[in-house]
């Protein structure tokens, strides 16, 4: 090969860097390669430090869920030619990841209760900010009202961009005592491009979206819902139909899993007049030159690939595989098996609250929940998290955790309870935390 | 069945059969074609089988659904078959070389997604409490310092999602350390030939964005890019090596003079995959670089994503890093530095740029792929790549204009463009007669700064008997655009649809399966 190319050895194809930046041997103060047998034993002594969701008691929730996801859904996605697929830019020899965006993006509208849906962000709370962002491109104004219920990272995420970006931010701190519609309904004026408003809420409340969904409208703002729970939606009605104009959501309970937080999959809906504004790329439907249906990425006028600066995002490289595990897990449900999901989680949640709230001391905060709630402990929620852990128990994310400075919500405890967890597990949380509180 | 009777040929009526090549189904053997799951599915059909609901009061207030969803549901197995069919209508780095130029489509080692799957990671919530997740933030802390050592640099951030995300990630770590300084500095400088995602993401963060020329040898032209710095130029996004496929010699000059004029240095390292192992960019005085764990570790593609994009960041930016970060304590365990401690820990972060922290199911595969590697692996990894890529462009000679050709070798990447080519072709009839041939195209009109680009990236992972053979097809292909074959207008003839109607989609957009309400 190098007489082809006309050179004698292997590095003078360096010749650009310069002498003094070429190292002359293996980077210095790292390892030398290892075998498949090594490289295995050292993640598998790593991966032994950590405790597995599917080995304990297990009520994370807070923006993650843990479903059970049916074994042909990862099957599905392992095979090579999804797994090791580029983006479909050559449609021809992409139909298959194609159609499959083109169902997803049709799931998700639906799921939504929304017109259109994109083929996927990085994750929810990525998914939120550029939701606020493409409301400020629509209204041309700059102020968001966050609901308080919001969950605290996507907050975080959104102060970061209004930062840079020069939006304006109205936040505050969730209370125990109740939600905070009347100060999103009052907080709406003339400069507001939209509200933000999380469904259900980080402490799992569920609330009726219609009159603040009027109140934007007739202030000529956006009502933006985020669903971090989309499982949820099987029992609840969609953000759609209670009028609001984006929603966008965290996808990683359906087909994707826990994953220590990544990648997740963030979902992006609206109305089919805001479609030119959207971040990401979209798929649609389109004929062959012999009149057969297929499928290509479209109104990418829209993306950094082709508007460089005045794309609508930057983001290039999205969920894809996970947004395949999430269609292929919605399919294999269908909405008969989604309906009964969300039956399932919910009545197990209520079973949960009911026992639990009889502890000692121990008072339920919502007087609405779909699988998450939050307990009101009589001492702070942060160090009982840790000795419910050290019992084997893990119990829940406490909101000291969420929300570390705010002395009014740190006995508050997040508890989800999804169709994994068993009597059993129950029985060991009610145990564990009457020890704990006693 | 799927596909019930996709000709209306009905041979019961007596009629004859059609033409020669239709069949009753509409399949071909193993060509099988694939209705919509909401063409094949109903809202009863479910392929789970869950417990029955035990019996509750309903907390949902009132909100509970009423309305129809609309989402079909199909059985275990048609699910198996609906996905398994449509896989087959995909190319993939599994069945054959895939040449697409700045993506990076190597092969994806298997033992990178066993590790992924071990339940210590897969199955952990980013939640929990620190000392039951120490395993997952070692994994974390560990790719951290390869990330850092390999590159030369002071710190890494590891939370962006992707490459873009990551740029984002630089260019508001130059803004709040501008800021810091109390400047306010409009301008970042970026090339024509820099990918879509640098000036999207300069001006997402509020700059303005000014061209960086080139010179002749396709490389930044110093003396044009010296007499633009000032006080108004924030920093300049630099690709190297670059997106035609070279090294930027002067780099290191680029460096110190926009550091003399008070600017910052972003690299986009997408291309890390030519130089990891041989160049670390801290020696050439870079600031921050993003490195997509997706193209140079070998994390899958996953047709469109997810992808991983940590920040290598230089001492003067690595007090704005974002959060959250895995730091060790003197005690040896690790934590996550998050909003409460920032005060003490970062207190000039700018902040968090997404929910938790990071790509974990990727940082694993790209982990296990370093390890395999190791420094002397990867550092050939890099050789192998640029002596592929160098192979394609001087095997190509006299076949395909290489624009730069002249200058000398290429790195990890043979640009060439649609030069000589007949009246009325095209770079596009080059890549779909490609497909022809049984290889994914190359890259297509990007980098924009030649005339109908096509950017190669064999990778390291092609043999030398692959590569000739896709040199082969593709120096015939381009023969026939140069001779004006017209059979290649209308390729491909094989693939499993012809030439896609783009326009048609985008003049009028369906992007969501409507067919139910059409009728209904
Ligand atoms: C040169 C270059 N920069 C940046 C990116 C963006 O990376 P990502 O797709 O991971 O966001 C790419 C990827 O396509 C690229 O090729």
């Amino acid at each position: 090969m190098l007489g082809v190319i006309g050179a004698a050895t292997v590095d003078d194809l360096f010749v650009d860097v310069p002498a003094t930046a070429r190292l002359p041997g293996p980077v210095p103060g790292l390892p030398l390669h290892a075998s498949e047998m090594a490289v295995e034993r050292h993640f598998a002594s790593l991966a032994r430090k950590n405790k597995a969701a599917s080995d304990h008691p297990f009520f994370l929730g807070a923006g993650a869920y843990k479903h059970h996801v049916p074994a042909s859904v990862d099957h599905l996605i392992q095979r090579g030619e999804f797994l090791t697929a580029y983006t479909p830019y050559q449609p021809e020899i992409a139909q298959g990841t194609l159609q499959v965006l083109f169902e997803f993006q049709t799931q998700v509208a639906r799921l939504f209760g929304c017109d259109v849906a994109n083929a996927s962000m990085y994750d929810g709370s990525t998914a939120c900010w550029e939701a606020i962002g493409m409301a400020g491109r629509i209204t041309r104004r700059k102020k968001a009202v966050l609901s308080s219920g919001l969950h605290p990272h996507y907050v975080s995420v959104a102060k970061t961009m209004a930062r840079f970006t020069g939006d304006q931010l109205d936040t505050a701190t969730p209370s125990l005592g109740g939600t905070d519609m009347d100060r999103l309904i009052g907080a709406i004026d003339a400069e507001t491009s939209c509200v933000v408003v999380q469904y259900p809420d980080v402490l799992g409340r569920i609330e009726d979206l219609s009159a603040l969904s009027a109140a934007c409208q007739a202030a000529g703002a956006l009502l933006i819902a985020v669903v971090t729970e989309p499982v949820a939606l099987g029992a609840i009605k969609a953000p759609g139909e209670m009028g609001a104009d984006i929603v966008v959501g965290e996808g990683q309970s359906l087909g994707v899993g826990l994953q220590f937080g990544g990648p997740y999959i963030g979902l992006f809906a609206t109305r089919d007049k805001y479609v030119r504004q959207m971040p990401g790329r979209l798929c649609g439907e389109t004929v062959d030159a012999n009149g057969k249906r297929g499928y290509v990425l479209t109104l990418s006028t829209r993306e950094q690939h082709i508007r460089r600066e005045k794309a609508t995002s930057n983001i290039c490289t999205n969920s894809g595989l996970c947004a395949l595990a999430f269609s292929i897990h919605m399919t294999l449900l269908g909405e008969r098996g989604l309906r009964d999901l969300a039956a399932l989680n919910h009545a197990k949640a209520v079973l949960a609250a009911q026992r639990l709230a009889k502890l000692p001391g121990v008072c339920l905060a919502n007087e609405s929940f779909f699988n998450e709630f939050t307990l009101v402990l009589p001492k702070p929620a942060r160090a009982v998290v840790h000795e419910l852990a050290a019992k084997g128990v893990l119990g829940g994310v406490s909101l000291g955790r969420l929300y570390p400075r705010v002395t009014e919500l740190e006995h508050g405890l997040v508890i989800a309870v999804t169709e994994v967890v068993s009597e059993g597990d129950i029985d060991a949380l009610e145990a564990a935390l009457k020890e704990v509180l006693a | 069945m799927n596909a019930p009777n996709a000709a209306g040929w009905r041979p019961e009526l007596g009629e004859t059969h059609l033409a020669g090549d239709e069949t009753f189904t509409g399949n071909r053997a193993l060509m099988l074609e694939e209705r919509l799951i909401f063409e094949i599915g109903d809202a009863t059909t479910t392929g789970v089988d869950l417990d029955v609901a035990p019996a509750a009061p309903s907390m949902l207030g009132s909100l509970a659904r009423t309305a129809p969803i609309g989402l079909p549901g199909l059985s275990e197995p048609e699910t198996v078959r609906h996905y398994t069919r449509l896989s087959r209508q995909n190319y993939a780095i599994d069945l054959g070389l895939f040449p697409l130029g700045s993506c990076t489509m190597k092969h994806n080692p298997r033992l990178n997604e066993a590790v992924a799957r071990m339940k210590g990671f897969k199955d952990v919530h980013p939640l929990q409490p620190r000392e039951t997740v120490q395993g997952a933030l070692a994994v974390i802390d560990e790719l951290a310092h390869w990330l850092v050592t390999l590159t030369g640099m002071d710190s890494v951030a590891m939370s962006p999602k992707a490459g873009a995300h990551g740029e984002l990630c630089g260019i508001l770590a130059i803004k709040a350390a501008l800021e810091a300084r109390g400047e306010d500095r409009k301008v970042i400088l970026v090339p024509e030939s820099a990918h879509g995602t640098n000036p999207a993401t300069a001006a997402f963060a509020g700059f303005t964005v000014e061209n960086i020329p080139a010179n002749d040898a396709g490389r930044v032209d110093l003396a044009a890019l010296q007499a633009r710095l000032g006080p108004d130029v924030a920093g300049v996004m630099i690709t190297n090596p670059n997106t035609c496929g070279l090294f930027e010699p002067d780099l290191k000059a680029i460096s110190d003079a926009v550091h003399a004029a008070g600017g910052y240095v972003y690299c986009d390292g997408a291309n890390f995959n030519a130089i990891v192992g041989k160049v670390r960019p801290g020696d050439l005085g870079v600031d921050a670089m993003h490195i997509n764990l997706h193209k140079t570790f070998s994390t899958p593609h996953g047709g469109g994503g997810p992808g991983s994009g940590p920040v290598v960041l230089s001492a003067a930016l690595s007090p704005f890093a974002p959060l959250p970060y895995v730091k060790r304590e003197a005690d040896g365990s690790l934590r996550l530095v998050e909003e409460e401690t920032a005060g003490e820990d970062q207190p000039d972060s700018f902040g968090r740029m997404v929910a938790f922290h990071g790509q974990m199911g990727m940082f694993t595969r790209a982990l296990a792929y370093i390890l395999s590697h190791g420094a002397d692996g990867l550092k050939q990894v890099a050789e192998d790549a640029v002596l592929n890529a160098n192979y394609v462009l001087r095997s190509l000679e006299g076949v395909l204009d290489a624009p730069f050709g002249h200058s000398g070798p290429c790195m990890h990447e043979a640009l060439f463009t649609d030069d000589g080519f007949a009246e009325g072709f095209s770079t596009l009839d080059v890549a779909k007669g490609l497909i022809d041939e049984g290889f994914h195209p190359m890259t297509v009109y990007f980098p924009l700064v030649v005339h109908g680009a096509m950017l190669v990236e064999p990778t390291e992972t092609e043999s030398k008997a692959a590569l000739d053979q896709f040199i082969g097809a593709l120096r015939s292909v381009a023969l026939r655009a140069k001779q004006g074959d017209p059979a290649l207008k209308s390729t491909p003839h094989f693939a499993p649809r012809r030439r896609l109607d783009e326009t048609l989609a985008a003049r009028k957009p369906v992007l969501a399966w409507k067919g139910d309400k059409a009728e209904g």
